[in-house]
C-alpha cells in the first residue's frame, strides 16, 4: 500500500524521454548507413571486379574497421549517444562493443583482461544470434522452404 | 539512532576534483583540480587512488599536520574491496578503518570518527572518500568507451577525493549530532534512477533526526541531501510532505544538483552522484559557509544506493541508506 503511493510519486516526477525523436534519429542514421553500405557494395563490385557476396564481406569489414577506429579515437561513444540504435543495431554496434571492452580491459593484461572481457557485451549477441539462427533455420526446414 | 557529540570539531578539509566538476559552478572552491582524468596514471583505478591521495596530502598540509599526529584514518569509496581507500591511505601508515555505504560513505566516516573522538578513545582522525566517474562506469556498467544511451534520470558519478580532519580541538565548525540510517527497501530495481531508490532512505533519516532532536526543518539553515539528482529531489520533497507532513522546500537542496552546470553539462543528466559528490560540495562550500557565518546550523544527509549489479541481475531490489550529521558554527 505504502509502496503504491510511492510509485505514484516516482511516476509523477519521471521525466519524459523523447522516444519519437530518438526513433526518428535512429531511423535516419541507420538508413543513411544502409545507403552508404549499398554504395560501397556497388563500388567494390565495380572497382575490384568481385561478386556481390564477396563485396558484402569487404563492406562489412569496412564498417567494422571504421567503428573500431572511431571507438579507439574516443568519439564513437558520443555518436552512439546521439544516434542510439541507428549505430548500435548495425554491425558498427557490435564492433564498438568489442573494441570498447578491449580498450577498457587492456590494463589487466592479454589473458585476464582482454581475453576474458572482450565478449563481455558481444557474447550475448553471438549466443542468441546463433540460437535464433538455429531456431529459424529449423522453422524454415520444417516448412520445407529451404529445400 | 541519533547521538549528540560534545567535543568533536572539524579542523580542516580538502577537496580534489576532476575536469567535469571543475566546469561546474563550484570551481573556485576546490583545493586542487586535475584536468586529466588519468592523473598521469595508466588506469582509472590508479587515477582514483591518485585523487584521494592528493586530497589527503593537501589536508595534512592545510592542517599543518605531521603524519605522526594522526590517530586514525577512516576511508571508503565505490570500488570493489574499497581499493582506492586502501592504496591511498597506505602512505599514512596509521590505524585504518575501511567503510562502505555507497554514496553515504563520507557521513558514515564522520559518524564513526566523531564517536571515537567523543568517547575519548582517540584525539583526532582523518575521514576520507573518493569516486571516479570512469572506474565506476567500468565496474558497475559498461566499458567507458561504450556509448550506451542513458535516460534522463541517470546520474553522473563525480570524480575526486575529499577528506576531513576531525579532532577534539575546538574550531569554527562543531559536529553537533549525527543520525545513523537504516536499510530501506522500496522495491526499486532501476539502477538508472537512483534518485527514486534513495529518496525514501533520505526521508527516513531526516524524519528520525528531526524527531530524535525534537527539531523542525526551520531549525536548520540548510538541509542537504547527497545525490538524489533533479528528480529524486522532487520525489523526496513530495514524499516528505505526504508521509510526514514536513515541508522541506525552503531550506532544502541536493549536492548532486549543485555540483554541475545543467545548462552546459548535458552529460550529467539528473546530476552528480558517488561518495565524493556530496563530499565535494560539503567540504568545499558548505563548511566554508559555516566558517564565514553564512550558515549557523546545517544538516548533511548523504544518501547511498547500495547497488550491486549481481543482486539486481538476480532480481533483488536496490537498497538505500542515508546517514546524517548536523554541523554548527561555534560562537
Amino acid at each position: 500500500m505504502k509502496n503504491k503511493k510511492y510509485e505514484a510519486i516516482v511516476a509523477k516526477h519521471k521525466p519524459k524521454e523523447q522516444r519519437v525523436q530518438y526513433a526518428g534519429v535512429a531511423f535516419l542514421v541507420g538508413g543513411v548507413l544502409g545507403v552508404c553500405a549499398e554504395l560501397l557494395l556497388e563500388g567494390y563490385t565495380h572497382w575490384f571486379d568481385v561478386s556481390r557476396s564477396e563485396a558484402t564481406v569487404y563492406m562489412l569489414i569496412t564498417f567494422i574497421f571504421l567503428a573500431s577506429l572511431f571507438t579507439a579515437l574516443g568519439f564513437f561513444d558520443k555518436l552512439v549517444n546521439f544516434a542510439r540504435c541507428g549505430l548500435l543495431i548495425p554491425i558498427t554496434g557490435f564492433a564498438h562493443s568489442m573494441t570498447s571492452a578491449a580498450i577498457e580491459y587492456r590494463k589487466e593484461g592479454p589473458v585476464y583482461g582482454i581475453g576474458s572481457n572482450l565478449f563481455k557485451l558481444a557474447g550475448t549477441v553471438i549466443l542468441y544470434g546463433v540460437v535464433s539462427a538455429w531456431f529459424f533455420g529449423m522453422i524454415r526446414y520444417l516448412l520445407g522452404i529451404g529445400g | 539512532m541519533t547521538h549528540r557529540y560534545q567535543n568533536v570539531y572539524i579542523n580542516q578539509y580538502s577537496t580534489v576534483c576532476g575536469p567535469y566538476e571543475a566546469d561546474g559552478p563550484l570551481r573556485d572552491n576546490f583545493d586542487k583540480i586535475h584536468q586529466d582524468l588519468y592523473c598521469n596514471e595508466d588506469s582509472w583505478e590508479k587515477a582514483e587512488v591518485h585523487y584521494l591521495q592528493d586530497s589527503l596530502k593537501i589536508l595534512l598540509k592545510k592542517a599543518a599536520l605531521d603524519r605522526e599526529d594522526i590517530d586514525m584514518v577512516i576511508s571508503g569509496d565505490l570500488m570493489n574491496q574499497i581499493t582506492a581507500s586502501c592504496y591511498a591511505s597506505l602512505f599514512l601508515d596509521k590505524p585504518f578503518l575501511g567503510i562502505y555505504s555507497a554514496c553515504a560513505t563520507s557521513i558514515e566516516g564522520i559518524l564513526i570518527g566523531s564517536t571515537y573522538i567523543d568517547s575519548g578513545k582517540i584525539k583526532n582522525c582523518v575521514t576520507a572518500c573518493s569516486s571516479h566517474n570512469l572506474s565506476s562506469e567500468k565496474q558497475f556498467r559498461n566499458p567507458t568507451e561504450y556509448g550506451a544511451p542513458k535516460p534522463k534520470t541517470a546520474t553522473f558519478t563525480a570524480t575526486g577525493g575529499a577528506s576531513l580532519f576531525l579532532s577534539s580541538t575546538k574550531s569554527k565548525i562543531k559536529v553537533e549530532s549525527g543520525t545513523i540510517g537504516r536499510m530501506i527497501d522500496f522495491d526499486q530495481t532501476d539502477p538508472l534512477h537512483m534518485g527514486a531508490v534513495m529518496a525514501p532512505g533520505a526521508a527516513d533519516t531526516i524524519y528520525k533526526h528531526l524527531q530524535d532532536m525534537n527539531r523542525k526543518p526551520e531549525d536548520y539553515d540548510l538541509i542537504l541531501t547527497g545525490d538524489l539528482g533533479l528528480y529524486g529531489k522532487e520525489i523526496l520533497k513530495e514524499y516528505m510532505m505526504k508521509t510526514y507532513h514536513i515541508d522541506l522546500s525552503n531550506r532544502y537542496n541536493d549536492c548532486g544538483c549543485m555540483l554541475y552546470n545543467y545548462d552546459t553539462q548535458k552529460e550529467v543528466n539528473a546530476g552528480g552522484s558517488g561518495p565524493v559528490c556530496s563530499a565535494l560540495v560539503n567540504y568545499s562550500t558548505i563548511l566554508k559557509g559555516l566558517e564565514d557565518g553564512t550558515y549557523h546550523r546545517v544538516l548533511l544527509v548523504a544518501t547511498g544506493a547500495l547497488f550491486s549489479p549481481t543482486a539486481v541481475f538476480q532480481k533483488e531490489h536496490i537498497l538505500a541508506i542515508a546517514h546524517a550529521v548536523s554541523l554548527e558554527a561555534t560562537k
